[in-house]
């Protein structure tokens, strides 16, 4: 093991994934989400993480149809799949998204179609946002694995 | 305390979304619960023994056979769930003498305190709000406790629950307090496990009928 290149690595993780905090990208609900990975599941937050990005891809999916057209916007409906997502971001610490549903909520509640399409638009765009980044974490995350070195324990106050 | 695998608690963790029963999983086993998950009220129910009658929804039978093959020691249950809900669920469990034991916890992404209060007074031990957070989970061991405790001894543990909960309920209740607290003094002197599920019974139709009335009106 070529220790220089596993402390790069780490310090390299380390410094990204607290800029992700400081941006705005993730809250302290991520650090709650790695608590509960340990040896025996390794992959855990991969794959809740993956589970969420799938499950705004479908919702954004149905909520764009339900918007579709202006004499005919099925508002429940909407909202339903504003619910799901604020939840699921909440407990994922996916913070930017988690905040555009909070606005995209209360565009349901007012029935404003127009303010509903612009959430729709920025909720695609930040989940899209955070999905790149993350991968990029896990990337890292995979390099020093692979170098033979244990991913550091961030702590975020 | 004990450390074998047979001696975990088991949890039925109830939510229609598979992401979040994909959380409530791993926080429970990362809190050494066995857990099984369900994504509905009726599936939850059918597990645990009771078996709905679709022509006569408030009939509910027990399967005794099923359900002491299978011991839960807490129902963790959301409350937003399409068809019944989890508050519908908690009310269904508590109606059950089989099942009343079995303490219940709520989990809600709203904080919404009429909510709450209403799932308190039906006879949840905790309400949380999501996410859920394994802290949160610490809060559960003194409740599984109590069901390993009252099976195994004659202990009045359930009355002194009841009657600890009481400061909760709200003054409109006041007058359900005062009728119920008479049928459990008398209850205490009278405690074995045999005769007690046969008094929960008696206790479970009487103390229903007020706190309902009162509940519904002021939701």
């Amino acid at each position: 093991m070529n220790t220089t290149v596993v402390a790069q690595l780490q310090r390299q993780f380390q410094d990204y994934i607290v800029s992700l905090y400081q941006q705005g990208f993730l809250d302290n609900q991520f650090s709650e989400l790695r608590k509960l990975q340990d040896e025996g599941t390794p992959d855990f937050v991969a794959e809740v993480v993956s589970l969420f990005f799938d499950d705004c891809s479908k919702l954004i999916n149905t909520m764009s149809a339900s918007l579709e057209r202006p004499d005919n916007v099925d508002f429940k409906q909407v909202d339903s799949g504003v619910h799901q997502l604020k939840g699921s971001s909440s407990s994922v610490g996916a913070q930017r998204v988690k905040n555009v549903c909070i606005s995209f909520k209360e565009c349901c509640h007012v029935q404003n179609r127009e303010g509903c399409l612009r959430c729709l638009q920025q909720v695609d765009y930040e989940y899209k946002m955070l999905k790149t980044k993350l991968q990029d974490l896990f990337n890292l995350e995979q390099q020093i694995l692979q170098a033979g070195g244990t991913i550091p324990q961030v702590d975020i106050n | 305390m004990v450390m074998e695998t047979e001696s975990k608690f088991h949890v039925l963790a109830v939510d229609d979304s598979l992401f979040d029963r994909k959380m409530i999983e791993r926080l429970l086993q990362k809190s050494s619960c066995q857990v099984t998950t369900v994504d509905s009220g009726s599936k939850a129910l059918e597990f645990l023994g009771l078996r709905v009658d679709d022509n006569n929804p408030n009939a509910l039978s027990t399967s005794p056979q099923i359900h002491q093959e299978v011991e839960i020691n807490l129902i963790i249950t959301d409350y937003c769930m399409p068809g019944m809900t989890g508050y519908d669920l908690l009310k269904k469990v508590k109606e059950s003498a089989a099942l009343r034991s079995i303490p219940v916890v709520i989990m809600s992404s709203e904080n919404v305190p009429a909510r709450i209060s209403r799932c308190l007074e039906e006879g949840a031990e905790e309400f949380f709000l999501k996410p859920v957070k394994l802290a949160d989970l610490t809060k559960l061991k003194p409740h599984m406790m109590k069901t390993k405790l009252k099976n195994e001894s004659e202990k009045p543990v359930a009355i002194e629950e009841i009657v600890v909960s009481k400061p909760e309920i709200e003054k409109e209740e006041a007058s359900s307090v005062i009728e119920i607290l008479p049928l459990h003094q008398e209850l205490e002197p009278m405690l074995s496990s045999n005769k007690r599920k046969a008094m929960e019974e008696v206790i479970s139709t009487d103390r229903s009928r007020p706190k309902y009335n009162d509940i519904t009106t002021s939701v």
